[in-house]
């Protein structure tokens, strides 16, 4: 018997009883399409975790001023007034790093109309929404112009529109008062919520960081620079650069002490990455599971066909069909009908991701590597769980079978 | 003339927990080339038994089988199979045509599993269907089939491989007596005008009286074995 002849039988059979077929593949149907859309709903899943990440800045390193000792007391990280804007610019010029700004903080009251509000008055560089990957709901965020002109423009957080602003639906263009000095709003933030530690990240106004050095702190240092590193994997190399390069602007050779600390969030980046890791083991599982379930129903209904058509199989033999052909025959039922059933919940998984990026507004998109595996892993299904019905068959006696009621 | 069939003191002993059951206790019968035989006798008297090691379904416990010019006794599974496809052809009291399978597609089964060409085997099932009257059913499915019908298709699956022997166990044991007397003259006209040997299991004295010879089985030995006086006159 030729492959060719093998394969015409077992899709003859298959055709012969298209009802029992049909609910056969569907629990490799059920099982691959449920495969497709959970590893789709779960790739989305874990990229929209990856962006709630990145939006703490993931790829973050941050430069502090270093501790002074005053008197014997040593003032702790930040104390020391050693970082200034120029750090910054120099720091920019390192290769991998996309992004620099200062960052120059006052708790201050700020003032609109007859409301007011105790906030955190940020000053930055327009690079700020980047490094944060922060978007504005509304207006425009200051420009290196700004920045210049040491201009009176202020971006708000949510939480400070909702006490300044409770009846304004769009506080652009409206002046408010911060330390005493009149800013105009020009752009207010998207919602960020709360920040891993508790604090509400919305609770803030940003200004041009020159604007909070020159007319609200009165100082030529910055509390602290951001740097974004381009890519995950080149923080350690940037952080290492930042701190040479800071070195030699500040003169500081060993054995002295550095006068500013830089840090990165590698924590979060690696709690990010473990959280990948374990919604991969959670959609093997998962694919395992249902594929598992599928090829048993295949196995079900395969022992359940070979017991009914014993007789069929007792003609085959009497007519001169080895034990090695009948069970090729039915294995190759099996393999048809795992196999087909898996194209087939493939597209049924597909479309099932549609509806649900479609209805539930959760990003989906479904890895290639995905679709081979799963028809693949159904093929392989079908040989390990229709080998035994198919090697029962090929044992039948041929009288016995023939005489079965 | 020479023999399809030979076998001497076969026997063959089935094993049912501790008890034996001897169905056949010895039997000598030669069937020659041409014939056409009636086995009869009671049910248990081993006539069925006999069928299916002729028809190399089965082996015999003990005793020499010559299969035209192959010892038979003691082949392999395989080996069988393979006698059964090339060389013998069955005909069962149910027919066992696939259902919602053609006509044509039954007949043909058999050359399927001998390697025949597909546009061949629509030849030779075509034209073994005429010899039995239901070439017009080629496109039919079994069972839209009067059972006389799927008789009819069955004995044409018979006769595609061109067999040396045709087995046919109780052929007409389903059918009504016009329909049986059908089948059997086609049986008969195969018999004469073709020269296929058949060997024909039957317990009805009607249907054996169209064979040629008629050998009785009783508890597992052959107590007659006699020319059909009526039909070689």
């Amino acid at each position: 018997m030729t492959f060719k002849a093998t394969l015409r039988l077992a899709l003859q059979a298959l055709v012969r009883n298209k009802a029992r077929s049909m609910l056969t593949m569907l629990g490799i149907v059920i099982g691959v399409a449920a495969v497709i859309v959970t590893v789709a709903i779960g790739v989305g899943a874990r990229a929209s975790v990856q962006s709630s990440i990145n939006s703490l800045g993931s790829n973050l390193i941050i430069v502090q001023p270093g501790s002074v000792t005053t008197n014997g007391a040593r003032s702790g990280f930040g104390g020391a007034s050693s970082l200034t804007p120029a750090d910054g610019m120099a720091i920019a010029q390192i290769p991998g790093v996309s992004a620099v700004s200062p960052s120059v903080t006052v708790r201050t009251q700020a003032v609109a109309g007859g409301n007011n509000w105790q906030t955190t008055v940020t000053g930055v560089a327009p690079t700020y929404t980047y490094i944060k990957s922060w978007p504005l709901a509304q207006g425009t965020f200051f420009g290196q112009s700004d920045v210049n002109a040491s201009a009176k423009v202020a971006v708000l957080g949510q939480t400070v529109v909702g006490q300044l602003f409770p009846t304004v639906s769009n506080p652009v263009g409206q002046a408010i008062l911060i330390k005493g000095v009149p800013f105009t709003v020009i752009g207010t933030l998207t919602p960020l919520g709360q920040s891993a530690t508790g604090q509400d990240q919305d609770d803030t106004i940003l200004i041009p960081y020159t604007s909070a050095m020159q007319r609200l702190t009165g100082q030529t240092t910055v509390n602290q620079l951001m740097v974004s590193a381009a890519t995950a994997a080149q923080i350690d190399a940037v952080q290492a650069s930042v701190t040479t390069l800071l070195e030699q602007r500040h003169h500081i050779v060993p054995p002295a002490q550095d006068d500013f600390q830089v840090r990165n969030l590698a924590s979060i980046a690696a709690a990010a990455s473990a959280t990948g890791a374990v919604m991969e083991f959670l959609l093997a599982g998962v694919a395992a599971v249902s594929l598992i379930v599928g090829g048993i129903g295949i196995m079900n209904i395969m022992m359940v066909s070979v017991t009914e058509r014993t007789r069929e199989i007792g003609l085959r033999m009497s007519v001169g069909a080895r034990g090695k052909t009948i069970l090729m025959q039915f294995l190759t039922e099996a393999i048809v009908l795992s196999t087909l059933g898996g194209i087939i919940g493939v597209v049924i998984g597909l479309v099932g991701t549609l509806i649900v990026a479609f209805v539930a507004k959760w990003p989906t998109s479904i890895p290639l590597i995905w679709i081979v595996i799963s028809v693949g892993f159904s093929a392989v299904v079908g040989v390990f769980f229709g080998y035994y019905p198919a090697r029962k068959a090929a044992r039948l006696h041929p009288i016995e079978a023939l005489r079965f009621e | 003339m020479t023999a399809v069939v030979r076998v001497e003191n076969l026997t063959k002993i089935y094993t049912l927990g501790d008890a034996e059951v001897v169905a056949l206790g010895g039997v000598d019968l030669t069937i020659d080339q041409g014939e056409f035989l009636a086995v009869m006798g009671p049910s248990g008297s081993g006539k069925s038994t006999f069928m299916q090691i002729v028809g190399l379904l089965d082996n015999p416990t003990s005793g020499t089988y010559r299969f035209e010019d192959t010892d038979a006794a003691n082949l392999d599974a395989d080996a069988r199979a393979d006698i059964r496809s090339r060389r013998l052809g069955f005909v069962f009291q149910s027919y066992n045509l696939l259902p919602r399978t053609t006509a044509q597609e039954n007949v043909e089964l058999p050359m399927v599993y001998a390697g025949v060409p597909q546009d061949e085997r629509a030849r030779i099932a075509l034209e073994k269907m005429e010899i039995v009257g239901v070439a017009q059913l080629a496109k039919h499915n079994s069972n839209q089939m009067s059972g006389g019908q799927q008789q009819r298709v069955a004995i044409a699956r018979s006769l595609v491989n061109n067999p040396a022997l045709i087995l046919a166990d109780e052929p007409t044991g389903a059918l009504d007596s016009k329909t049986s007397e059908d089948v059997m003259r086609i049986f008969k006209e195969l018999n004469v005008s073709q020269g296929i040997t058949i060997m024909l299991v039957t317990h009805e004295p009607d249907v054996a009286a169209h064979a040629r010879r008629i050998v009785t089985f009783r508890d597992g030995h052959v107590m007659r074995d006699e020319i059909n006086q009526k039909r070689a006159a």
